[in-house]
């Protein structure tokens, strides 16, 4: 097993948080795991990205150069990473903001229109860990369990109380893959 | 665990005793991390008010016979190296840590290796030599403080322990000793104010008479000369029946490792290895290993350094050609390979 994740946004947005996140709950289980961030000089509004990799095998390139999963946060992102991602890998678009318009037809493209799940369980700022959520349900690369455990070690304490509404917002992001993947079977 | 706290964590396991450093992007997380955790064993960070006082503060606590280190990027390493100079004069431990930038110039944040010759051909005035340590994972950055901190000693010689901004904030898993010992050696030479050694103990790196300062570079020729027989290190990946030898340190290790495996895996007989010293450089290791290979591809991020080291050390046994980034950029799994098959293709597989 191994997935390369690419998470691309703006400054603020909470690319870097979703990817330490993951990256945390890769180690709980055991498997091999690097974090590698890009960002720019500015605290808000700069690019932020940043690479995840996990592995049941030594990483030999913590850098996500062509990614298995990207997940896109803002258009800019889209354009520039598209041709990146490997054949027959995922692109996982924020179409809240994102118009979802992908030239290649050599891999799956899933929108989600995280922000406005995120404002119908109350927190707009949750919008990253529905896509989480729904990264996990197709991909499996770690358990949403443990990815719900490691809230308590990546979010700082004063933090804690946003956990409940962090943990609804994967099972939010895995339940609209699962309602997507019955809407083809019927 | 971030690559810029794994090396405040080792240093603290090492015995570090002071801290003084001033921050710059990308190795702020590590003045950050030691702020809190120094103070919480007892010990002492201090942020100077520039890079220039905190490498003199380190020539002041190294004198004193502390464990000290500072740390910067780029343009703050370029500032230090007056002090550096005095403290290789005055053959004072101490461990610098360069978190490696895009330059030249105030350049940018982003990961680079164009300080090599900086750090391994001198950098400031007169004839020395730092120990250069170049580690490639976050667990190394954690484990080589103490042995930098150890060279420093037995040397009383500076070491600087080379990463860049991806390893400074790259995160991996690190596996700390619950139990670790700190040894630290006497130093009957520091100037500790008559508490521990009779007689006048000095620190200096002025002689006025030109015989008085050539006896101390015989000294300091006779230790270059200890260090680059003992403390050569590099790590070998899959020379065996390498037609094509990758030599590369650091980041661009970790992209060739990925390289090798990959064109293996295409029938491409490459193998790489990794110089862990970059002073002294190992060139014994590369200079036997050119008797069986075909040639040599130095991968760097900058446009040309360290591959002069390797010629030397190759000694035209075999061809050796460069293949970098520079300015912040980094190299890509598929540039490396692709470079690897034209000069497969050129002639190196027959």
């Amino acid at each position: 097993m191994l997935e390369e994740i690419y998470i691309a946004g703006f400054g603020g947005q909470g690319a870097l948080s979703t990817g330490q996140l993951l990256a945390h709950a890769g180690l709980m289980e055991g498997k091999y795991v690097s974090y590698v961030p890009i960002y720019g000089v500015e605290k808000r509004g700069g690019v932020a990205n940043c690479g995840v990799t996990i592995s049941n095998q030594q990483i030999s390139s913590p850098l996500v150069t062509e990614p298995t999963v990207l997940v896109v946060m803002n258009s800019l992102s889209l354009e520039r990473f598209e041709k990146a991602v490997v054949p027959g890998g995922l692109i996982i678009i924020n179409s809240s903001l994102v118009e979802p318009r992908v030239q290649r037809t050599d891999i799956r493209v899933l929108p989600i229109c995280a922000n406005e799940e995120a404002e119908s369980l109350g927190d707009p700022m949750v919008a990253n860990n529905v896509i989480l959520g729904a990264l996990l349900e197709i991909t499996r690369v770690v358990a949403i369990e443990t990815v719900s455990e490691a809230l308590k070690d990546v979010l700082p304490v004063r933090r804690h109380d946003m956990i409940p509404v962090n943990v609804k917002a994967l099972e939010k992001g895995a339940e609209l893959v699962r309602e997507y993947n019955n809407l083809f079977k019927e | 665990m971030k690559g810029n706290e794994a090396i405040g964590e080792g240093a603290v396991r090492a015995g570090c005793r002071y801290f003084f450093g001033y921050p710059i992007t990308p190795q702020s997380e590590l003045t950050h991390y030691l702020a809190k955790r120094l103070p919480e064993v007892g010990r002492l960070y201090m942020q100077a008010e520039s890079e220039v006082a905190s490498i003199n503060m380190v020539y002041g606590a190294s004198g004193a016979g502390a464990r000290v280190m500072t740390s910067s990027s780029g343009p703050g390493i370029s500032l230090m190296q007056e002090g550096l100079s005095y403290l290789a004069g005055a053959q004072l431990p101490c461990v610098v840590v360069n978190m490696m930038r895009g330059g030249p110039g105030l350049g940018n944040i982003a990961p680079s290796q164009a300080d090599y010759f900086q750090a391994t051909k001198g950098g400031g005035h007169g004839d020395y030599h730092l120990i250069v340590l170049a580690p490639n994972s976050v667990q190394e950055l954690v484990d080589i403080m103490k042995k930098a901190f150890d060279l420093a000693d037995r040397y009383r010689n500076p070491v600087m322990v080379m990463a860049d901004g991806i390893m400074a904030q790259m995160m991996e898993p690190v596996e700390l000793d619950d139990q670790y010992q700190i040894e630290i050696q006497p130093k009957p030479w520091a100037a500790t104010g008559k508490v521990d050694h009779e007689g006048k103990n000095l620190i200096n790196s002025c002689y006025v008479i030109p015989e008085e300062m050539e006896s101390l570079n015989f000294i300091l020729r006779d230790k270059y000369s200890e260090i680059n027989k003992n403390e050569q290190v590099c790590e070998e990946y899959q020379l065996d029946g390498a037609d094509i030898v990758l030599v590369a340190f650091g980041t661009a290790s970790r992209i060739c490792r990925a390289v090798v495996e990959k064109a293996r895996a295409q029938g491409i007989p490459v193998g790489m290895i990794r110089p862990i010293s970059l002073w002294p450089f190992p060139a014994d290791f590369i200079g036997t290993a050119a008797n069986r290979v075909k040639c040599f591809l130095s991968v760097e991020m900058n446009m040309g350094q360290m591959v002069e080291d390797v010629r030397l050390s190759v000694c035209g046994k075999a061809p050796v050609y460069h293949y970098g980034r520079f300015g912040g950029m980094v190299p890509t799994v598929r540039d490396v390979l692709e470079e690897v098959k034209k000069i497969y293709s050129g002639g190196a597989g027959q």
